[in-house]
């Protein structure tokens, strides 16, 4: 033997390595796709065996017209992109304006202001759900109906307290402060406004922290579970992950399931494979400076 | 940076302000509150006007007792068998309203055991499924944590080779984390199904038929090992990321050196890699543990912390009562003890791995 053979059947061996983990990292998602083509009693056949991943037997797009027909899934898809959609926009907007206020300028509060905004990464979600779900029953709005109180079942109960959060702002904060300062002094010194030199100097070179905070609050949002099962009673306002329930009533039926887990995952998975250098470097960057 | 051109009370405040205020509203405010209301008897809707309770809440949630029995002896204080075994005293009669053990009033098994003899000891709790909660979740943390964390970097290193189509490999073990965990909980309930799932069908092909099918989720012994299986499939890829991302700001010069020293690969990670990996190190399990504890989504999917509450956690007691049973102060209660649990367990880490740095 060689070492040239001995290095080529190393190479195999690792790669065999990488393809095993892969199969174990794809297969639940695989399984969900094949499946949701699928008649029910075929799929429960099959879900035993090595059929589960192979596009064989009776195929259709029967669960899907199924699974339209049984809920609202076009609205419950609506919702969530629309929630998702603002939320990330403001998300972007009221973060960074901060995150810039807190690198660049001085003023009174900023110190004391930036400590509680860092203290409130260990308060977990979870802890703060249940006084959240009795504030937000309580709160005022001013809407189409006039004065009303109370925010449950709503758009801006799913929006409004998730637009700011600490992570987000940090993760400007950080980024601004590797900027060239002398940028900044010298638009100050020639006159340009605060709000000029955010919009002229600074956003133009923030594209890859906006993409990163944009990618990390689109996951937070669109998979968002707790909060809108507590919040969202009414069918008008579910999102995708709450519309779930429509499908485990009485009899399961798992390829309308499947159907409608393929109908809320598959574009994800889409945009993330379409961008997955950009989603990668969004989870990174979170650890970087820790 | 500060000159007169940087000073701006206004124009800071009307840049920070809208976000900062949010944070307060939603966040801060309801963080106090949660203390506040653990203090009271509040519910989400109610007719009463509410009262203040003192620590009652908590006096309920934690309440804890031990009770050593001994046989029931006749007057010639021999023990007396029923069906073969020594015979004990009712539990009830000690926990039922009994002026001798008024601190162990109302409280209910929530295991036993036997140390010496004939004697038996019965640790008791006020709220059993709430202590099982938290046995539950430390003992998910505690497995969680090494596990994801030691998996992750595993991964990483096999990730970090210079391969040919490396980045597809990548990109497909991240893929997990892009995905609801709803919708993996989901899919792994089929997975893990006690009749004709695919977990059991493999493990029978791989024995030749010698393994016996398990209801993954339905046994109290194997529910929440089947749940951490889960979820460190879901989570490793994320933290992945952040061991690679950790493992880039490593200097390639000291590769080269090593590999010039001769260095074995061990002694490359045991003396480069890993000291390198410090911070990281901190950074994954103060993350690790702080979403471990917030453990609830795949309990709701999957077993709602059955069977027999093995699978109750922390976060499912305080939302099943905060808002299934619109019980908003005790739900409050659960969550302040969560949020000092969080903050003791990363105070503490934090502590053991700065003494781990000074050496």
């Amino acid at each position: 033997m060689t070492t040239n053979d001995n290095h080529g059947l190393r190479l195999i061996v690792r790669y065999l390595v990488l393809i095993l983990i892969a199969l174990m990292f794809c297969f639940p998602l695989v399984f969900m796709i094949i499946s949701s083509f699928k008649p029910d009693q075929q799929l429960l056949l099959d879900s035993g065996n090595i059929r589960a991943f192979l596009p064989v037997g009776d195929l259709s797009f029967d669960n899907y017209s199924e699974a339209f027909a049984r809920a609202p899934i076009a609205l419950f898809i609506f919702n969530s992109v629309f929630v998702t959609a603002i939320t990330v926009t403001l998300s972007l907007l009221l973060c960074s304006t901060a995150g810039f206020a807190f690198t660049f300028m001085e003023w009174r509060g900023r110190k004391l202001a930036l400590s509680i905004i860092l203290a409130t990464l260990i308060v977990p979600f979870q802890a703060i759900a249940i006084p959240l779900l009795l504030l937000a029953s309580k709160l005022p709005w001013i809407g189409m109906d006039g004065l009303t109180w109370g925010w449950l079942n709503s758009y801006h109960v799913q929006i409004i307290p998730f637009i700011a959060d600490g992570l987000t702002i940090y993760l400007f904060a950080q980024y601004f402060k590797d900027l060239p300062g002398e940028l900044i002094e010298a638009a100050r010194v020639e006159g340009a406004s605060w709000w000029q030199i955010y919009r002229k100097v600074v956003m133009p070179l923030s594209g890859p922290v906006l993409a990163t905070a944009a990618i990390l609050k689109f996951l937070a949002m669109y998979n968002q579970y707790l909060w809108p099962l507590m919040v969202v009673q009414e069918e008008g306002y579910r999102p995708v992950m709450v519309g779930l329930q429509y499908f485990f009533q009485l009899n399961i039926a798992w390829g309308e399931v499947m159907a409608y887990l393929s109908l809320i995952t598959v574009p994800v998975l889409a945009f993330y494979l379409y961008l997955q250098k950009a989603f990668i470097a969004s989870i990174a960057s979170t650890g970087v400076k820790g | 940076m500060a000159s007169k051109f940087t000073v701006s009370h206004r124009a800071g405040w009307l840049m920070a302000g809208p976000a900062f205020g949010l944070m307060v509203m939603f966040i801060l405010v309801p963080f106090f509150f949660a203390f506040a209301l653990s203090f009271t008897n509040q519910r989400l809707i109610s007719p009463n006007p509410t009262e203040f309770v003192g620590l009652s809440n908590y006096r309920q949630l934690l309440g804890v007792g031990m009770l050593t029995l001994e046989p029931v002896k006749d007057d010639a204080g021999i023990v007396q068998l029923k069906d073969g075994a020594p015979e004990y005293p009712a539990l009830r009669s000690f926990t039922r309203k009994n002026p001798d053990y008024p601190h162990l009033d109302g409280m209910r098994e929530l295991f036993s055991f036997n140390l010496s003899g004939d004697k038996i000891t019965y640790v008791l709790a006020r709220d059993v499924v709430f202590i099982k909660a938290v046995l539950n979740t430390f003992l998910f943390v505690l497995i969680v944590a090494p596990l994801q964390g030691g998996l992750a970097l595993g991964l990483t290193l096999l990730i970090n080779q210079k391969l040919r189509g490396i980045n597809v490999f990548r990109t497909i073990y991240f893929m997990p984390v892009v995905v609801s965990i709803v919708v993996v909980s989901i899919l792994w309930r089929i997975i893990y199904d006690g009749n004709n799932g695919l977990l059991n069908n493999i493990l029978t092909g791989l024995s030749f038929g010698a393994f016996q099918p398990v209801n993954w989720l339905g046994e109290t012994s194997t529910a929440m090992g089947a749940i951490i299986a889960m979820s460190v499939w879901q989570a490793v890829g994320f933290h992945m990321v952040i061991w690679l991302s950790g493992l880039q700001t490593i200097s390639p010069t000291l590769y080269e050196a090593a590999s010039i020293e001769g260095a074995s690969k061990w002694q490359v990670f045991r003396y480069i890699t890993w000291p390198g990996l410090k911070n990281t190190a901190v950074l994954v399990l103060i993350v690790i543990t702080m979403q471990a504890f917030g453990l609830f989504d795949q309990i709701n999917v999957m077993t709602k912390g059955g069977p027999l509450d093995s699978t109750q956690t922390i976060v499912f007691q305080a939302i099943e009562r905060g808002y299934g049973k619109q019980d908003i102060s005790g739900g409050s209660a659960i969550s302040v003890l969560l949020f000092l649990l969080v903050l003791s367990v990363s105070l503490i880490q934090r502590y053991l791995t700065r003494s781990v740095e000074a050496k």
